[in-house]
């Protein structure tokens, strides 16, 4: 099994006609996921053109609104790649579909309209799943990629992944190509998101194929440490760690716009105190995080 | 962006919020003439981005002109906490009966926003809050309402002003809240927030955190930024439009992506301890689509640093396919030319990486080695930037 994406899942793209909207909508269909449709409110009525995964030409139709896509097509996934300025209009309008699963890939978004369509998201009771913004996405390797992951790096396998970096999901994916994963989730590092890692392990200790958990995090927020909080809690299945960040300063933003020490909040060393106190083994180095997930998982007997 | 006391005390105003008279100064002449100009007791206080001003003998009252222009030839020049005293603002002096702390800022682990109030002010608020946390009223603020007069009310209430304050004290809540949410910040800190012998609530102190990610709807916050202060390599990154971090090492850094670069840095520091304690030198995150000209303008930031020794490249071919990333390498090289004149040690892994591979072998540029993996390349680039 995998979490919160499998291949049944039909995937409309918020932003579909745009231009990393398009490039991502081939790339997504390439990977074999059902994309089946796309919203642009002034393109409504228009239909795009790509190709599936055996080559076949698809023609996607253009709706003018998320509900009206969800009807037509019967989708439950949404991806947006939407300019930051009408990211929350978007979220808006596929937290009042009810979408069960939203992506949101933008970068940029102000902190505020996150936290706005959060509350909003709170209030109509939580039936959309967010993941993200400024994330990668989601792919259950072998099943369907919703998100920018590059699909081939490995197939399936008893590994779940959850991780607020990007290009630090792919290297732990490349480091582990060879095990595979249930599904790999990039939370975003944003100071406020929508899936977190406490959501995901819970959904990886709830999955039977996922057999060991690898959990990356970064400098930032204390997100990490109520993780190691529900670990100790609620995870019977083996968690390696991975926390990025040890050498920056105090004061600077590292790249995200949540990964910044704000005076002793935020390091990377109180982190991996955090996780290591509960029994989460965490590597130096992604290599070495690798290794020790190879050790755990060996340990299974599996 | 954090701001200025004056740059937050001008947009308390332009809010309404009941704040005291003010004028910034660079020289204690224009200290002097402010002073004059303001008339009476005023506060000299030394405009940094740090906490403990007052301890570190960079906020002084002077009852005259005299006073101030010497207050400031005091305060200018003045070493706190690492930041050099550049500029103070001339304040008008306060009678103050009373000191409070108000503040509403961004809360990650809510995903929500909070408000702290107190009724005893003047304490750094980290001291308060592990001191006196019974005094420190904290109330979540609903990202979809704000704080309307009912809500600044029960804030007020929760922190115990008394009643004969509450509305007022209300009324400057719900004012610096507009700031908050107006002006996309993170955080707005009154400390103190006073109540002066004619009673008056005025904001004598304000801190206010910007969100970066916001400046597309606000035009005004860019003129806020303090070029003066910027590292002139960041201020020149920033104009490329490249993700760069001065740090304090010698092995220059490029990746693509946030979580890629952090780890990157960690790992050269840990290859650093057995190669003379060589450090990193920067973040730099050239982003997914690694050009020829980004990747020429990344290595160009890089190799104008005068501490860097060696330089680190390290991508993980994702959408971008290592033959492009390995094309971008040959190409900044070629554009570079004799500017480029530091030992590169590239890694590349992911897609197309044996293309990748093939471009930069072939090219065989005399500076460029090439690592089997992220471990491997971040010890020979400390290795090299020690032996340089």
């Amino acid at each position: 099994m995998t979490i919160f994406l499998n291949k049944a899942s039909k995937v409309i793209v918020q932003g579909i006609t745009g231009g990393e909207g398009s490039k991502h909508t081939a790339r997504m269909l390439a990977a074999g996921t059902q994309v089946v449709g796309g919203v642009n409110a002034r393109k409504a009525g228009t239909t795009v053109l790509h190709d599936d995964t055996d080559g076949n030409p698809v023609e996607l139709p253009v709706f003018a609104s998320v509900s009206e896509a969800i009807e037509q097509t019967g989708a439950d996934v949404s991806i947006a790649f939407v300019p930051p300025a009408y990211t929350k209009d978007a979220v808006l309008e596929a937290i009042d579909a009810e979408i069960p699963l939203l992506v949101i890939i933008t970068e940029g978004v102000p902190v505020q309209d996150s936290a706005e369509f959060w509350a909003y998201a709170k209030e109509q009771g939580g039936k959309t799943r967010i993941i993200g913004p400024n994330c990668p996405g989601i792919i259950s390797p072998g099943e369907s990629l919703v998100g920018i992951t590059p699909a081939n790096i490995t197939g399936k396998g008893p590994i779940g992944l959850v991780s607020k970096s990007g290009t630090l999901t792919y290297q732990m994916m490349y480091e582990l190509r060879d095990l595979g994963f249930s599904t790999a989730i990039g939370i975003g590092g944003d100071p406020v998101i929508g899936t977190t890692h406490i959501d995901a392990l819970a959904a990886f200790e709830a999955d039977p194929e996922t057999k060991a958990i690898v959990m990356i995090g970064e400098i930032g927020g204390d997100a990490e440490e109520r993780a190691a909080d529900f670990i100790k809690a609620n995870v019977t299945k083996p968690v390696v760690g991975y926390v990025a960040g040890f050498t920056a300063p105090e004061g600077k933003t590292m790249g995200h716009a949540g990964a910044i020490v704000s005076g002793s909040a935020g390091t990377a060393q109180a982190k991996k105190e955090a996780l290591e106190a509960v029994g989460v083994k965490v590597g130096k180095t992604p290599s070495e995080t690798a290794k020790l997930l190879r050790e755990v998982y060996a340990a299974l007997g599996a | 962006m954090d701001l200025y006391e004056y740059q937050a005390r001008d947009l308390f105003e332009k809010y309404g919020v009941p704040v005291l008279p003010g004028i910034v100064a660079d020289t204690p002449e224009e200290v002097r003439a402010a002073a004059e100009k303001l008339g009476g007791v005023v506060v000299v206080k030394a405009q940094v981005k740090t906490g403990g001003r007052g301890k570190a003998g960079g906020v002084k009252v002077a009852k005259n002109p005299d006073e101030a222009e010497a207050a400031a030839r005091d305060i200018l020049g003045l070493d706190i906490k690492g930041h050099v005293v550049k500029r103070v603002m001339v304040a008008g002096g306060a009678r103050i009966a009373q000191e409070f702390y108000f503040s509403v800022l961004l809360d990650r682990a809510n995903r929500s926003y909070l408000s702290l109030t107190s009724v005893e002010g003047g304490m750094e608020i980290e001291q308060l809050a592990v001191e006196k946390p019974e005094a420190l009223a904290r109330v979540e603020v609903d990202p979809g309402t704000g704080i309307t007069p009912e809500k600044a009310r029960e804030i007020a209430k929760a922190a115990n002003f008394p009643a004969e304050l509450v509305d007022k004290v209300a009324d400057v809540f719900v004012k610096l809240y507009d700031v908050y949410k107006s002006e996309d910040a993170t955080l707005v800190e009154v400390n103190p927030l006073i109540l002066d012998e004619d009673g008056n609530i005025i904001a004598l102190d304000g801190k206010v955190s910007l969100d970066e990610n916001a400046g597309f709807r606000h035009a005004n916050h860019a003129l806020l930024e303090d070029k003066a202060a910027a590292d002139p390599l960041e201020a020149k990154a920033k104009e490329l439009d490249l993700n760069y971090v001065k740090l304090d090492g010698e092995v220059g850094i490029i990746g693509n992506g946030a979580g890629l670069v952090m780890s990157t840095l960690d790992v050269v520091a840990y290859a650093g301890e057995n190669h003379g304690n060589v450090k990193p030198a920067n973040f730099l995150d050239i982003g997914g689509g690694a050009s020829a000209e980004v990747m020429a303008n990344g290595l160009s930031i890089i190799l104008g640093d005068p501490q860097v020794r060696a330089v680190f490249v390290n991508v993980f071919g994702g959408i971008t396919a290592c033959d492009q990333v390995a094309k971008g390498i040959v190409g900044a090289l070629a554009e570079l030319g004799s500017a480029a004149n530091k030992p590169l040690v590239v890694r590349l892994d992911g897609n197309n990486v044996v293309e990748g591979r093939r471009i930069l072998e072939e090219a065989a540029h005399p500076l460029v080695t090439l690592a089997d993996n992220m471990d491997q390349g971040a010890d020979k680039a400390a290795e090299l930037a020690n032996a340089a």
